[in-house]
Order: structure tokens, then sequence, then C-alpha cells
């Protein structure tokens, strides 16, 4: 990251306008790459939709898992043939950013399921998954109601 | 008077000030990048939320009552070939050629409404059925992740078709491929908050 | 009539009259002075014909160095609108006892000590960081400007706009009694139906996205526009500390950004995300504010640590001990920060392995300043120590900061804060670090680098008096407040019962007075050092034989900062340079590529302004058409492909020249 070869840059290529130039550092994409992907997130899409809409696992948590996962590989698909990340673009700063928003998205996420969890728990019983789920009703029951 | 004492001698004074200014190396798409970075962390706000609120349906109707998984399908299909398409106006763009970027991105254009439309539609429906987004926390959180993609998605299409505009007046200059490129990244990235909204707020919350 | 009033409810939406509070006098009496005191700046610069100067030079600026001064003139003046809040408070508390009820009611005193947290933390902390940062940071790594020029002007006026609705609220309208970060249900519509929330929200929005967008400008300028050979770890230590901080601003201000656009949307559309009903949860408000607010406290002291990792080398002749753990201490800082938001709502239920959790990493996170603190000692040690202002400022923190930083480690221990959450001891604690660490850090940046941003040095004798007045005064305000603190004392309240505890608040609010010499010492010494700014003049740009690269420009630097771009050999590059007896460049000047000014930033600003204005008062056409020409003008600006220029190579010679000249007034060249 911090290489001897550190180019700087007096001449930001934000205002260089109308230079003959494209110093714009693009990522190298192929047709390949890109059919590559597509193809691999046609099937990791198909997958979850199927095993969603046909009802093929009684299991509701292998369902949920199962789906989560494919996506979950999807996204590094996606990264990877769409978004070009590789550990060297920007001399590596791309990746550090990811990695870093990655750990924040997982703290955020984690940390906030498990505080709210809590404190319902202790606060508002009546609030927890479990509780809240048995209250629900269709639109036509509301439409009933009505 | 002393000469500027630029050059450097061996074992005297090194070289403390550059000759000739280094070449420009740009910021711009790095700083894209961490804008998206920072992007992420506004979804991932709304995700935690819908994580919070995805089973306070308060008496009112479920993502199983509502999410037509159907048109779901259709959307993210026409959302995931607006990103392959969009793809292929950049290798397009590699190649210099103008009416076939234009082409491309208007095709993907078309794909971003569809998608648009067919959320704008699915909305409307669940509003007049009485399950819009002040019928409970789940809902809001609901109509607020998506919706904001959406909003995400609308702005890239007012983008996308500025860019048209500018390429097809002044071409395939640095700035406007830069600006290209810098779309792509968010396009790309939009198809990607997608995967996660599609899997875990429609597929997971229309289980029963 | 009837259609009348409906015309004027399209026009106006809810703003009428009845939004001007005549009935209040303090009110009425301060937008009296304010009206005079604007009357006759913008009359005095009329007179002296100076609009075209200050829009051609200053408002359209995308200097970063003028920027940066705009940001510490906003911070200043926000400053003196911020503690007078502080004293109103003070006042009203030392006196509200028994059967006075003081001079300010519930109503009233709700909002002082609201606008008092919002303005001290986004209106002065934010600006005087973001200020500072622009000013010394892109010359402290060698480069010409930020990454973004244009997008740093812009930056600037979405955060001036924001201060703008802050100081409307005062005579239109009313702001928010919630406190500073407007915890639901109490900020929702049904218990706050008024204006004052949705002005905290849309300012803030604004501010926030300007705050943003220089996050992202700062932290792309450090990494690709630092001058050849300064890798990361010969980096000064202020610009890691500026890198850490735009790290942390880029990773939290989206969180605050979304968790206010949800309260609005609970106020605008009736959602239901932190109601008492249909499902909402308020305590996912606390969580989600939080982990945007305790990265921002982090945010404001790292820039601070950084400013006395510069001063205590300098005025201790000494290089800073300890580099690489400082570099290393701050980015755990960095990244602990995100590990420890619980402590700020230990009481709100959570259980025990919760609350365990984020009292261990919040003791954790001590650790890391500890290391800084070892670190700035052990400089000064063996060092020939010079006591300037900036000096005495860093001491004065460092005794302050340390205590403020124990009293947050006791507050750390879960059973203790049940006690001690929002008594007046968490008052005392937060001031002790914001002021004695970040404020003290500040009043030493500003005696710092004046020098190097305006031309000439800060009257040493007035600085001290404000320094002594701040430390006195600070510790005579504060600590009656940890003491009633530990008596139990609530928080945010207007009027007390019991008479033995008046002689605690008469003390603070002698403290408090203290202050305000402090700050009138600091205005002094401002108009003093104007006053006498030509035998105060620094004609070398080096007036503390300085260690960093800042100091090897011109006081004030020129527009270009500088004429060749300096190859960095070593950390504390300019005292590298001054040993091996580098030598100025005089000759062979090429022109330089800069970006031209730029009204587009003022302009989007405003059209920002308008559509807050129209949101909180629910103008829905003033709303969708200062939207729509906020788009459309940043589309069209989009359109214009010449932001540049080239500043001729006879220019930078003369520049240059004169600078020779200055520099050895017999002849010669240094």
């Amino acid at each position: 990251m911090s290489s001897a070869s550190e180019s700087r840059d007096p001449h930001n290529a934000e205002y260089l306008h109308g230079s003959d130039h494209a110093n714009v550092d693009l990522p190298h994409a192929t047709l390949r790459g890109y059919l590559t992907g597509f193809g691999l997130s046609v099937i990791l899409t198909i997958v979850p939709f199927w095993i969603v809409m046909g009802h093929v696992f009684s299991d509701k948590n292998a369902t949920i898992l199962l789906v989560l996962a494919f996506g979950a590989v999807q996204i590094v698909v996606h990264m990877v043939y769409f978004l070009h990340m590789n550990s060297r673009s920007e001399g590596g700063w791309n990746m550090m950013a990811l990695i870093f928003t990655v750990i924040l998205v997982v703290i955020t996420l984690s940390g906030s399921i498990w505080i709210m969890y809590d404190e319902n728990a202790n606060m508002m019983p009546a609030m927890t998954p479990d509780q809240m789920q048995m209250h629900t009703m269709t639109p036509e029951q509301m439409q009933q109601m009505k | 008077m002393s000469a500027a004492a630029i050059e450097t001698a061996d074992n005297a004074v090194p070289q403390f000030y550059v000759k000739d200014e280094p070449h420009a190396e740009g910021g711009v798409l790095l700083g894209f990048w961490i804008y998206l970075m920072s992007d992420c962390l506004i979804f991932a706000v709304l995700f935690a939320c819908y994580a919070v609120y995805g089973h306070n349906y308060a008496a009112g109707p479920s993502g199983a009552h509502l999410f037509e998984l159907d048109w779901l399908a259709v959307s993210t299909a026409a959302l995931l070939l607006s990103s392959i398409t969009y793809g292929f106006a950049m290798l397009e763009m590699a190649r210099k050629r103008k009416g076939a970027v234009l082409a491309w991105l208007a095709i993907t254009a078309c794909f971003g409404l569809v998608f648009l439309v067919l959320e704008v539609n699915e909305f409307t429906h669940m509003v007049l059925a009485g399950a819009g987004p002040d019928r409970s926390a789940f809902l809001s959180s609901f109509f607020t992740l998506v919706g904001t993609h959406g909003l995400h998605v609308t702005f890239g299409l007012i983008w996308m078709f500025t860019l048209m505009v500018q390429v097809a007046r002044s071409g395939l200059t640095a700035d406007h491929q830069r600006r290209l490129a810098c779309l792509s990244l968010f396009w790309h990235f939009l198809d990607l908050v997608w995967i996660g909204v599609f899997s875990f707020v429609y597929l997971i919350g229309a289980l029963s | 009539m009837q259609d009348r009033s409906e015309l004027m409810h399209f026009l106006l939406g809810r703003l009428s009259l009845h939004a001007i509070p005549y009935d209040v006098p303090i009110l009425v009496w301060t937008f009296v002075f304010v009206a005079i005191g604007g009357i006759a700046v913008l009359a005095a610069i009329t007179y002296m014909g100076k609009w075209g100067y200050l829009w051609r030079e200053w408002f359209t600026s995308i200097d970063h160095k003028k920027i940066g001064i705009m940001y510490m003139i906003l911070a200043i003046i926000m400053l003196l609108r911020g503690f007078s809040d502080a004293i109103m408070m003070r006042l009203q508390q030392a006196i509200a006892f028994g059967g006075s009820t003081g001079y300010l009611p519930p109503e009233h005193y709700d909002q002082i000590f609201t606008a008092h947290g919002v303005i001290m933390i986004f209106f002065v902390a934010m600006p005087m960081i973001v200020g500072l940062i622009n000013i010394v940071m892109p010359l402290q790594i060698g480069a010409r400007d930020v990454a973004f020029p244009f997008l740093n002007n812009f930056s600037f006026w979405m955060t001036a706009f924001g201060a703008v609705l802050i100081m409307l609220s005062l005579f239109v309208g009313e702001f928010a009694r919630t406190g500073w970060l407007a915890y639901p249900p109490l900020s929702e519509l049904r218990y706050s139906p008024d204006v004052g929330v949705d002005y905290y929200i849309w300012a803030l929005q604004i501010a926030g996205i300007g705050t943003l967008l220089s996050g992202i400008n700062m932290v792309v300028t450090i990494i690709k526009m630092r001058a050849p050979g300064m890798t990361l770890m010969k980096m000064p230590v202020f610009t890691w500390t500026a890198l850490c901080t735009n790290i942390l601003i880029i990773a939290a201000f989206p969180v605050l950004t979304a968790v206010l656009a949800l309260l609005g949307l609970d106020r605008y559309l009736g959602t239901h995300f932190f109601t008492n009903d249909f499902g909402g949860n308020m305590m996912m408000y606390v969580n989600l504010i939080w982990i945007w607010g305790h990265p921002e406290v982090y945010i404001l002291i790292l820039p601070a640590f950084g400013v006395y990792s510069e001063v205590v080398p300098t005025f201790s002749s000494k290089p800073l001990f300890g580099y690489a753990s400082m570099v290393y201490a701050t980015m755990a800082i960095a990244i602990l920060s995100y590990l420890v938001w619980l402590h700020h709502f230990f009481t709100m239920g959570a259980g025990a392995s919760v609350n365990s959790f984020f009292a261990i990493t919040t003791m954790i996170i001590s650790i890391p300043t500890g290391v800084k603190i070892f670190n700035w000692l052990f400089t000064m040690y063996r060092g020939r120590i010079r006591y300037t202002v900036p000096m005495l400022w860093t001491m004065g923190f460092m005794f302050t900061f340390v205590i403020g930083g124990m009293t947050g480690v006791m507050l750390a221990v879960p059973p203790a804060d049940f006690v001690l959450h929002n008594s007046l001891f968490l008052v005392a604690h937060f001031h002790n670090v914001i002021i004695g660490g970040v404020l003290f850090g500040m009043f030493a940046a500003i005696n710092y680098w004046f020098p190097k941003s305006i031309g000439f040095r800060l009257n040493e004798f007035w600085g001290k008096v404000s320094f002594w007045f701040w430390l006195v005064g600070f510790w005579v305000a504060f600590t009656p407040l940890y003491v009633l603190g530990l008596m139990g004392i609530t928080r945010r309240l207007n009027h007390f019962s019991d008479p033995s505890l008046q002689i605690w608040f008469q003390i603070a609010a002698v403290g408090a007075v203290l202050i305000l010499f402090g700050i009138i010492a600091f205005l002094i010494q401002l108009y003093v050092s104007i006053r006498d700014r030509e035998s105060l003049r620094d004609t070398t740009g080096d007036p503390w034989d300085a260690r960093t690269l800042e100091w090897s420009t011109a006081s004030p630097a020129p527009p270009y900062n500088f004429a060749f771009t300096p190859i960095v050999h070593e950390r504390d590059a300019w005292m590298d340079m001054k040993r091996r007896g580098h030598q100025r460049p005089v000759e062979g000047f090429k022109p330089i590529h800069m970006p031209k000014n730029t009204a587009t930033g003022f302009v989007l600003s405003c059209f920002c302004l308008a559509c807050g204005f129209g949101l909180i008062w629910h103008i829905w056409w003033l709303v969708i058409a200062s939207f729509v020409a906020t788009i459309g003008g940043a589309i069209l600006h989009t359109f214009n492909y010449h932001r540049d220029y080239y500043i001729p190579a006879e220019e930078v010679a003369r520049i240059e020249g004169e600078r020779t000249r200055l520099l050895n007034p017999q002849g010669g060249v240094s």
C-alpha cells in the first residue's frame, strides 16, 4: 500500500478536464468474465427461488440458511465478475475499504440484533420475535374487520 | 546568487524538490468506491431495522400474505439483465465505440425502468390493500429498505440518461469514461444490494 | 376569506405570524442585538465595497486554506451562541431553588440545553476539526489542494446552512426540546408536534451531507496525493489522525443520516419505527443513534490528539517518542470505537452478558489513549521545552483529559453507571473530555497554526490570559457537577427543591463566568493581534522552528502551496530538509495547474436550505421546487467542463520572488 513508487496528484484528474488521455485506471473487464458472472448469478438466483416457491424443505431453518448462503455466494460473484474486485486495484485500498465496511456491517447487524433481542426480552417481552409472529392477519381478514 | 540546488550530488544534499511534476493519478474512482461503502452502511442500518422489526406485524399482514414471488422473479431478472447489459456497454467503451455504448446504455435503462415499474406497482397494491408503511413496524421497515433501493435505482437512471446525453453530444472523453466507470460501480452495487433484499426480505419473509 | 386562507396555507404551510416569539422578552432582545450587529456588519462590508472581493476570493473559493478559515470563523461564531446557552443554563440552575422558579420556564430551558448540545457538537467542534484538517493536512502531505476541491466548497456551505437553520429556529418557530439526540417517543409527532424536532432533523441532515462528502474528500487526498517519498509511516501524526478521523466520519455519518431519516419518516409519513404502538420500538433509535454517536466522539478527539502530537515535539525540540505506537494506537482507537456504543445506554435494559461485553470493550479502549499520553510525556522528557501558548494548552489538556478519562472508566462499570447515568456526573465527565480534550486542542491548534494560515502570530499575553481563565474556569464550573452527580442529582433539570444543593450550582456559575472571561480574552487576543499584525508578522514561514512540511511554505502559503512538489526522505520532513541543507528553488518555475473558483457549491446549498425550510414548515411547493433545482443544478454543473486554469510561470516566479526578499532582506538566497 505504501510502495516507494507512490505517485502523487498535483494535476488531479478531477479537474484535468479536456485532456486526451484517459487516466482512468479501469480494471480489465472481459466478455467471458461478464458472461461467467451472469451465468453463475442466474443459477444462484434460480435455486433459492425454487427452494422457497417449491416448498422443497419442510425445515424452515434449512431453507433460510440455504437462501442466505446462496445470496452470500452471489454477492461474492458480483464483486468479482461485475465489480472487478481484487486486492490490487487502487493499491489495495479498494479491498481495505471493502473489508472495513463488511466488518462494520457485521457489527451493526449482529450488534443491533443481539442488543434489541436482549432488551426486548428484558423490557418488552411482547416484542420478541416468537411473540410477535403470532400477531398477524391477512389483508382479506383486515378488510373484513373494517 | 547561487543556483537552485535541485540537482543531486552523491553523498551531498539529497533531492528535496521535484523537477517534473509526477503524472496525475486520479482519485475519482477510489472516492466513488468509498462513497459506495458509506452507502452500504445506510443499507446496513435499514437491514438491521428489518431484522429487528421483521416480525412486528401489529396484527396486520405479514410477508407471507403480501409477497408475490413470481413478480419478484421478473424484477430480479430485469435487474440482473441490466447489470450484464451495462457490462456490455463498458466493453464497448473500452473499444471506443460510442454508438454501441449508447445502445447498451439504453437497453440497460429499459431494464431498470421495468424494475421500477414493477416495484411501484407492488407498492401501490400494498398501500391500497391497507398494507402501507404506516400499518406496522414490519411494513415501515419493508417499504423503507426496498424503497430506498428503488430511489437509488431512480437516481441511477437519471444519471444514466444524463450521461447518455453527454456522451451523445461530446463523445467518449476521459471525463465521460470516468463517469461511466463510476456509474458502473453504482449500478452493479445496486444489483448487489438487491441480492440481499430478495434473499433476506422477500424469500425468507415469504416463508410462514 | 376561506379561499385566502387556503392560498396562504398553500404558500406558507404551517408558517404564520404566530411562529415569531413576540412574547418571549429574551428572544426579542436577542433578535434586536443580532439584527443591529448583523446590519452593522452588512453595512460595513457595503461601505468598504467588499462584496465582490468576498464573493470572488472567499465564498466561491475552492482553496482548502480559505475554506478551512471559513469553517473556523463559522465555528467561533457558533461557539459564542452555544456558550450563551451555557451561561443561561448556569444562571438558571444557580437561582432556581425552592420558591424561585428562575427566569427560564421548562419549555424554554429544554430548548436551550438541546440547542447547546447540538450547536457545540455539530456546529462548533465538527467545523473546527474539519476546518483545521482543511488548513493543515494538504500542506503537511505536500499537496496543492484536496482531491475534490469543488466538493470541499460544497461541504462547507452545507455545514454553514445547517447552522443557519439552527439560528433561524431561534426567531421563527422554536427548537427541539428533546435533548441533543432527540430520543423518541418524545421526539415523535405525538409528543413534539411542533417544528422544533423538524428543525433539528433537517439542520443535521444538511450539515451531515457536507460532513460525509468532506470525509471522502480527505481520505482520498491522504491516500492519493502525498508527496513523492512520503510513505504512510512517514506522514506526520496529525495527518494520521486526520486519516483515521475521516475514515470514522465515512463509517459513522451514514448511520446518523439513516436514523434521522427514519425519525423523519415517522414524523412525516406516519411510519412506526420508533413509535409507542404498531410494533415500533424506541430502544432501536437509541441503539442506532449511539452506533453513530460513539464514533462521533472519537471523530472529535482524534484530531485533537493529532494536534498535540505536533505541538509537543515542536516545543520540546525533540522528535515524537514512539511514532509507530502512536499510529497503531490511533488505528486501534478508531476500530475499537465501533465496539463500545452500548455503554451510553447500560440502563436501558439489556441483560448482564450484553452489558458486560460492552463494559469490557469500553475499558479496553482507554488503553491506546494511555499509550498516547505516555508518548507525549516521554517526548517532553529531556526536551528543551518552550512554554508557548500551544504548549500551555497541551499541558492543561494532559492533566484535565486524563481525569476526565478516568471518570469515563468509572462510568464504564455498569453497576456504577446505574447510579451515575444521566446524572450531573455524566455531564461533568463528557464536558471534561470534550473541553479538556477537544477544545483545548483546538485552541492549541489555533495558536500554533494561525501564523501559517493568516501570516502573523497571535498575541502571546492574551493567549495566556485566555488559557488560564479557561483552565481554572473549567475546573470551577465542573467539579461541583461531579459532586452533585455522585449525590444523585439528575441532568437537564431547570429547578431544584433542596436548598442545600444551591452552593454547588453557584460555584459552577462562577466557573462559567471565568470561562466567559477566557472567551473574551480570546476575542481580545484576535483584536490585538490584528491591530499589531506588522510586529507579529511571520516572515520566515517557520516561526516555531517546527518539523513538518507545512512550515516550509510562506506564511500564508501561496494559492498553489508548493512551487515545486517536495520530495520526502524521512519522517519530520521539514526538519530533515533543514538539517541536510536543502536549497529553496528560486528559478525554473513552471505553470501550475489549478482548479477554478465556483459558485455552484453556494447555490446548491442555498437550494438545500430552502428545501429544509420548506420541509420544516410543510411548504410543499417550496420543497419540490428547491429539490428539483438542487438536482437540476447538480446536473447542469456536470456540463461545465472548463473548471481549471494554469497559474503562469511568471506569476509563480513573482510570488516566490517576494518570499525570497522576505527571507533575505539583505540579499542572497536562503
